[in-house]
């Protein structure tokens, strides 16, 4: 290369390809930036979801159970009263002692009781109050395992380390195989999981009873936070006064939008509480927190969606004769409609999600019967999965990590609910 | 009770709504173009007669009713009664009122407590049963009369629209009274605090252990209420979480808005956007689950003392969490640099790169620096992240490794669970929210107005 002109000599030259590295590092930069986002993503979704796909099924075992009517119904009077009394649990013990007959000894046949859950007499007994001629023959049932029992078949225990190590001792490891060679284990879809209370024992508690609070508690919120937001943005839009008052207002729900959801928690507890004396750990009240936080969500979105219809339609409507409320509630409001419901549900998925607040009320009390209304005990999916996250229990990783699963279908299907509305009726003018 | 009284009172307002449009359709014979206006207005304003007075009835009782039903058990309770401490007596209220309606009470009801329910059951029982009858007729009359004055001159659309327009400006106050009642409460609660604890000790404190014991003699009785180990590690939190959320953030922005093919960028901006709507006890339970026992066994293999609860695995997935905030605010600030200054510098012969340091960042920094302003309080009110990652234990320290708590876990860990509520360790909790609300809304305020102020206009 000759080294006439300035712009072609070497040193420019070094210049220009240093210039261009630059370049290609910065654009590197940028893409491993969203390829690291991106990564935690995957990274959380899979973790979450490996984890807590087995929470949906569970070891079940079969015994033969010998049902003596004289220990179940003695007189035979086929009364479910009595039917349902009997010690259905001792029929299962006696089972698997016959099934087992080397556990001798207290403690090694406590260790044999303990590889079935203990919601295997109430499964034995709904069968038997179903069915009530099996009474005195030897009847064929299939019951949970234990958790423990559970997470060996689902490859959790390793049974080569030291038997001190496990919750597993030898011989209960033996037990088992022995039950899996003969084929009497399998691993079935746990309907329990999504009909359940919450439950001590990890392989009996589901999450219907949060799922049912969550709905309770979402039905408040939408039911406050909906037309209050709805009429809140209708009035900023289109009838208030430019003022200090509603200069006010503007700041106030800007200021609410970025209040930590905490602190709404400890306006509930203040407030809803102790003040007025409201119910503690019912969704009536989470739903009241809730609505308070959702309500700026809900609002800035009509108030956009208002906006974003044309003034000549409200001219229009005013120039045939329509007072200014019949031009917002027959065209402005049915025109805005699709991106205030979006706004809604996508304030109303956030609301599912959230926690904090929530736990200021006392929804986070052990609840194990469904709630009945706005106003029983109640918990909800995300506490429920707080309250399993700090169990102790190993059991309840899987547990958690299924519930979490639930909550997440949850969300995405409202979130495409609200993306089908945007995209399908969403007019642009 | 309430139940089907709601149900009667939402009837006889339909009813009201159908006699309300048929008289007004009777006064003309039926020739609706006679009216002032349309006959459904009519019916609108009866029925507003009917339900407003009685749903107004209604819920002024049930506002009243605890304090009705508290005076009567106490007027005829005897001398003993009466002598009991606050608690007990508030106790033996609320045993009464459950007896009163036939629910669980707490101890084994003696003849003072079912004395003391029957008296209540005056009020709850015989009480509703006249109000029921109150409102009812108040429901009725408010129809009799509205549908009385029904003419062909009355005015009832302006009537109707006047009072659908107090009700819209009345919810938009509802923003008001939501801010009223966080402020109040929270400074309320806060000023009982410090009657307990001086202020200086909780600003300036370096020792912060709210565990009161439950008798007097007990070691560490009286508590420690020194906040600044609390602000600190909610600070550390903080800057960890900045420190992953701003570098990785912003190139993605800046890469989404410049570098990205659109088909690239319609795929990406969705996907972070889902970062932000996974709940936060997710990433608090993937924290705890997943990051920290990660760092905890990287930290042994390196030689390092990690905590199992470091700062760390809270700071990183917090960071995580944050980053969509970053990404899609700062997106929109370098969207809204004119493509004429980039064309410019371009045209001068720098590079993309260049471009984007020399003239889009520069041009975007108050737009920058207020979405990092808003991500930060963000992260600093975060709450189940670090309540279910972070630990208990308040160390004043600034190594990453170490456990620190934070000023929302705190929050969580005072106030869950049964508390008496004059206890200074409850109150404590209303001081460090009050905290909380007052940097927030600070960051918020100058995220802001360093919006407003720098903010280049190009148009």
């Amino acid at each position: 290369m000759t080294e006439g002109s300035l712009h072609t000599s070497d040193a420019a030259a070094r210049k220009l390809r240093k210039r261009y590295a630059a370049e290609r590092r910065f654009r590197l930069y940028g893409a491993c930036a969203i390829g690291l986002a991106m990564g935690a993503l995957v990274l959380l979704l899979v973790t979450i979801a490996w984890r807590g796909v087995p929470a949906f099924f569970g070891h079940e075992v079969t015994i033969d159970v010998d049902l003596d009517a004289a220990l179940i119904d003695p007189e035979g009077t086929g009364d479910p009263e009595v039917l349902g009394r009997a010690d259905y649990s001792g029929l299962v013990k006696q089972a698997l002692r016959a099934e087992f007959p080397d556990a001798q000894g207290r403690r090694e046949k406590r260790r044999l009781y303990a590889l079935i859950s203990n919601g295997a007499a109430y499964a034995l007994r709904d069968q038997v109050l179903a069915d009530r001629t099996v009474v005195g023959t030897t009847f064929r049932v299939r019951v949970p395992l234990s958790a423990d029992a559970d997470i060996y078949f689902k490859g959790g225990v390793d049974a080569a380390s030291a038997e001190g190590d496990r919750r597993l001792n030898d011989d209960q490891i033996r037990w088992l195989d022995r039950w899996a060679a003969l084929g009497k284990v399998e691993n079935r879809f746990a309907r329990r999981f999504f009909v359940g209370g919450d439950s001590r024992e990890p392989e009996l508690a589901g999450i219907y009873g949060a799922l049912v609070g969550s709905l309770w508690t979402l039905a408040v919120t939408l039911l406050l936070s909906f037309p209050l937001g709805v009429a809140a943005a209708v009035y900023l839009e289109e009838f208030a006064p430019t003022n200090r008052l509603t200069d006010f207002v503007e700041v106030n729900i800007n200021n609410l939008a970025a209040v930590p959801s905490i602190v709404f928690g400890l306006l509930g507890l203040a407030v809803f509480l102790n003040f007025l004396e409201l119910p503690r750990s019912a969704p009536l009240v989470g739903g009241m927190v809730l609505a308070l936080m959702t309500l700026p969500t809900v609002i800035i979105a009509s108030r956009s969606a208002i906006m974003a219809v044309p003034p000549s339609i409200r001219e229009a409507a005013l120039g045939v004769g329509a007072s200014p409320l019949q031009v917002v509630s027959h065209h402005v409001l049915p025109l805005a409609l699709p991106g205030i419901l979006t706004g809604t549900i996508i304030g109303m998925a956030r609301a599912l999600g959230e926690t904090a607040p929530l736990l200021m009320i006392g929804m986070v009390a052990f609840i194990v019967d469904v709630p009945e209304g706005p106003t029983s005990p109640a918990t909800v999916l995300p506490v429920q999965i707080f309250l399993w996250a700090d169990s102790p229990e190993r059991a309840f990783v899987a547990k958690t990590s299924g519930a979490i699963l639930v909550l997440l279908t949850f969300l995405v299907a409202m979130n495409l609910v609200a993306v089908v509305l945007r995209s399908r009726f969403e007019r642009r003018w | 009770m309430l139940l089907p009284l709601t149900a009667l009172l939402l009837g006889l307002t339909a009813a009201a709504f159908a006699l309300g449009r048929g008289r007004a359709l009777a006064v003309v014979q039926g020739n609706a173009s006679l009216l002032h206006s349309r006959p459904a207005y009519y019916g609108q304003w009866v029925a507003l007669w009917c339900a407003l007075p009685s749903f107004a009835l209604l819920l002024g009782w049930l506002a009243l009713e605890p304090s009705l039903v508290e005076q009567q058990v106490l007027s005829g309770a005897s001398q003993e009664v009466r002598g009991l401490p606050a608690e007990r007596l508030e106790l033996f209220v609320s045993n009464a009122r459950a007896l009163a309606e036939g629910g669980v009470t707490s101890t084994v009801p003696d003849d003072d407590l079912i004395a003391a329910s029957e008296r209540a059951r005056r009020v709850t029982g015989a009480g509703r049963w006249l109000l029921s009858g109150l409102v009812v007729a108040t429901a009725i009359g408010g129809l009799w009369g509205a549908r009385r004055r029904v003419s062909r001159e009355l005015r009832a659309r302006n009537r109707v629209e006047r009072i659908v327009r107090l009700g819209l400006a009345a919810s938009s106050g509802i923003a008001i009274l939501a801010t009223v009642g966080i402020v109040l409460s929270l400074i309320f609660e806060t000023a009982r605090f410090f009657a307990l604890v001086p202020p200086a000790d909780f600003l300036l404190g370096l020792e912060w252990s709210p565990q009161t014991a439950i008798r007097a003699d007990q070691v560490g009785s009286s508590g420690a209420f020194g906040a600044v180990p609390v602000f600190a590690g909610t600070l550390l939190i903080t800057v960890l979480a900045m420190l992953v959320a701003v570098p990785i953030g912003l190139m993605s922005a800046i890469y989404l808005s410049d570098y990205a093919t659109p088909r690239v960028r319609a795929v990406v901006k969705p996907l972070l956007e889902i970062l932000a709507g996974i709940p936060t006890v997710v990433y608090g339970f993937f924290a705890a689950l997943s990051v920290g026992p990660v760092i905890r066994a990287f930290g042994e293999r390196m030689g390092w003392d990690v905590s199992s609860e470091s700062a760390l695995a809270a700071g990183l997935v917090m960071g995580v969490m944050i980053i969509p905030f970053v990404s899609s605010l700062s997106d929109d600030v370098i969207n809204a640099v004119p493509q004429s200054l980039r064309e410019g510098s371009l045209g001068l012969g720098a590079t993309r790169s260049e471009t984007i340091r020399r003239v889009v960042l520069p041009a975007a920094l108050p737009g920058i620096v207020s979405a990092v302003l808003l991500a930060m309080s963000r992260a600093i009110g975060e709450t189940m992240i670090v309540v279910m990652a972070a630990g208990l234990a308040a160390n004043l320290t600034a190594n990453p490794f170490e456990a620190v708590t934070t000023v929302t876990v705190q929050i969580v860990t005072l106030l869950v669970g049964d508390q008496e509520f004059d206890s200074a360790k409850t109150l404590a909790a209303f001081a460090l929210g009050l905290t909380l609300f007052g940097v927030t809304l600070t960051l918020n305020v100058i995220a802001l107005s360093v919006v407003r102020r720098y903010r280049e206009e190009y148009d």
